[in-house]
């Protein structure tokens, strides 16, 4: 194992993020205040409680979902994107690291950071309502596995893409959809009955029923299905990402 | 000695069908500097990527220090320094910070001291806390070099090092070089220039359309260019050569009108004196009489030429 070169792989990675930390965190923090304005408040004031939880705090989990997944893939997705756009992955290329290395280090980064801005909503949200967290440790639980996961798809996508417009693709196009339909802003069970087995079909739902639960103990599936869901899109997403160092995809002539 | 690079019947076909090395072998010895000579679409990149594992090799090996390029790439890997053709840098990290990082990324331990010592030897000192995206082109070149010397490599490859560099560069550039090579680090580059393999190298490759066309010691080569012509406008042409010339390495030309005689100037006896005696002995006449000397371009060229 070729420890420096994870070490130098993630600290180049977070000291790209440092140098952006501000708008790293600003925007976040906006949109985020922006959606407690518009949906606690407006639609908060309609909707009392869901599932005898405070409509403002029950979006919480939601929100800080959302937050995670876009920030994971595209944190990933750009830190292996851009050297591959510059041509200074020839350096990784020709480096004596394994490609899980590789992998360990662009997407413990991006993880990392998606961390620290889902743990920042949270202290945000603290200011707008109120939030008790009932099982802190299974919370922590889900943001770093949700975190890890869609890292990694985040770093598929950074690989697969050849063109910026690909780059944001995918999270637009697939990843905000299934956030809002996966019950980011409402519980399944207030959907009509045939939608929500159309739900159960989304991914999403898993992660934001289980994180969700580990606030309120309310959740639309049980927590174990949750753990279980995430635990296959992490192994889905390892198995890509084995077959594309295997096969060299994308990086490799 | 073991050569520290072998390569052996080297080929890469690329995805689209294109055969860029063609069965290439070739072993390059501990300490040597190797120059690859060739023009533009060589194979010279692809031939050096592959050792250094951003190309897959499609048939043939390679070894670095006897380890299979493919199955042991950590260990040949770590012995491997890459200057690449193109300028490709970060852009806002630091001359200091881009250095120290292809060194951990090489598996070495942080060492602050390495990096002072690499970025002095290429005058980048002064520049160490600046942005690379501020570095002129021929500074970045500088940079690039010193990443690739980060880890302290055993063998250097350099990719038409001197690519848009100036007069000034490129003398620090082969001071590098030399200094490198004292530290008995084995140095392939790269060049489309012949003066450039003349002034550097010990032993010159040279390649085209994928194939190694020849490999040889620099001397070997100059020896060659030794060699000079002389050529002879004739009085009146002739069909064939007499018998009594045919000792002499004597070339009909021009539809007869012309006679070349090629010579050593290195030997002791050119045969030159003894040839004019024999023509006139032979009753031929000339009009006109010119001497030429075959320039290692010269010699690069015909054999490019008849590969093509
Ligand atoms: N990824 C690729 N796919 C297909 N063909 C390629 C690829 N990369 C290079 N080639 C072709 O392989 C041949 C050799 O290219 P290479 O870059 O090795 O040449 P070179 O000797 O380095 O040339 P130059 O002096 O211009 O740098 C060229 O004809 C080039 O077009
Ligand atoms: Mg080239």
């Amino acid at each position: 194992m070729n420890f420096q070169a994870v070490k130098a792989i993630y600290l180049f990675e977070m000291a790209r993020t440092w140098r952006t930390i501000w708008q790293s965190i600003v925007s976040p923090v906006v949109s985020t205040s922006l959606y407690f304005v518009v949906f606690g408040s407006a639609i908060g004031s309609r909707i009392e409680t869901v599932e005898g939880v405070s409509y403002g705090a029950f979006i919480v989990p939601g929100l800080i979902m959302l937050t995670l997944l876009t920030q994971s893939i595209s944190n990933a997705s750009f830190g292996i994107y851009f050297p591959k756009f510059t041509g200074t992955i020839f350096e990784i290329l020709s480096a004596p690291v394994s490609f899980f290395e590789v992998v360990i280090g662009y997407v413990g980064a991006a993880a990392t950071k998606a961390l620290m801005i889902g743990l920042i909503i949270l202290l945000t949200a603290t200011l707008f309502v109120d939030i008790r967290i009932a099982h802190p440790l299974w919370m922590v639980g889900f943001l770093v596995l949700t975190a890890i996961s869609f890292s990694l798809l985040g770093f598929i996508i950074g690989i697969w893409a050849d063109s910026f417009e690909k780059l944001q693709l995918v999270p637009l196009l697939v990843v905000t959809p299934l956030v809002f339909l996966g019950g980011a802003f409402y519980s399944i069970s207030m959907l009509p009955e045939a939608w929500q087995s159309v739900a159960l079909a989304n991914p999403v739902v898993y992660l934001i029923s289980g994180f969700r639960w580990s606030f309120f103990e309310v959740s639309d599936v049980p927590v174990g299905i949750s753990l279980a869901m995430v635990g296959l899109f992490l192994a889905l997403c390892l198995g890509v990402i084995w077959w594309i160092f295997k096969t060299g995809y994308q990086l490799k002539k | 000695m073991d050569p520290i690079v072998s390569i052996k019947a080297l080929s890469k076909r690329y995805a689209n069908g294109f055969e860029a090395l063609k069965s290439v072998t070739l072993d390059i010895e501990k300490g040597e500097i190797l120059a690859l000579l060739g023009p533009n679409g060589a194979g010279k990149t692809t031939l050096i990527s592959t050792i250094c594992g951003i190309v897959t090799p499609s048939e043939g090996s390679v070894t670095v220090a006897g380890h299979d390029i493919v199955t042991d790439y950590r260990k040949t890997r770590a012995m491997i320094g890459l200057v690449p053709q193109e300028l490709t840098t970060d852009a806002f990290e630091s001359v200091f910070d881009t250095v120290s990082f292809t060194r951990g990324l090489f598996g070495k331990k942080r060492d602050d001291a390495v990096v002072e010592r690499v970025l002095k030897s290429l005058s980048l000192w002064d520049k160490k806390d600046n942005k690379i995206m501020m570095l002129s082109g021929g500074m970045k070149r500088r940079v690039l070099i010193a990443k690739a010397l980060a880890h302290e490599p055993e063998i250097l490859f350099l990719d038409e090092p001197t690519a848009g560099v100036d007069m000034e560069l490129r003398k620090d550039m082969w001071e590098v070089v030399r200094d490198l090579r004292r530290t008995g680090v084995t140095i392939i580059l790269t060049t489309h220039y012949i003066e450039e393999a003349e002034e550097i190298a010990d032993r010159i490759g040279v390649i085209n359309n994928g194939e190694l066309l020849l490999v040889e010691e620099k001397q070997a080569l100059m020896q060659k260019m030794g060699q000079k012509q002389l050529t002879l406008d004739l009085q009146a042409p002739l069909d064939a050569l007499p018998d009594s010339l045919m000792d002499y390495a004597l070339e009909l030309g021009d539809g007869g009108t012309s006679l070349t005689y090629t010579y050593d100037t290195q030997a002791k006896r050119t045969g030159i004196t003894a040839l004019l005696g024999d023509l006139s002995a032979a009753g031929i006449s000339f009009r006109d009489l010119r001497t030429s000397q075959s320039s290692l371009e010269e010699i690069f060229v015909s054999l490019v030429k008849d590969s093509a």
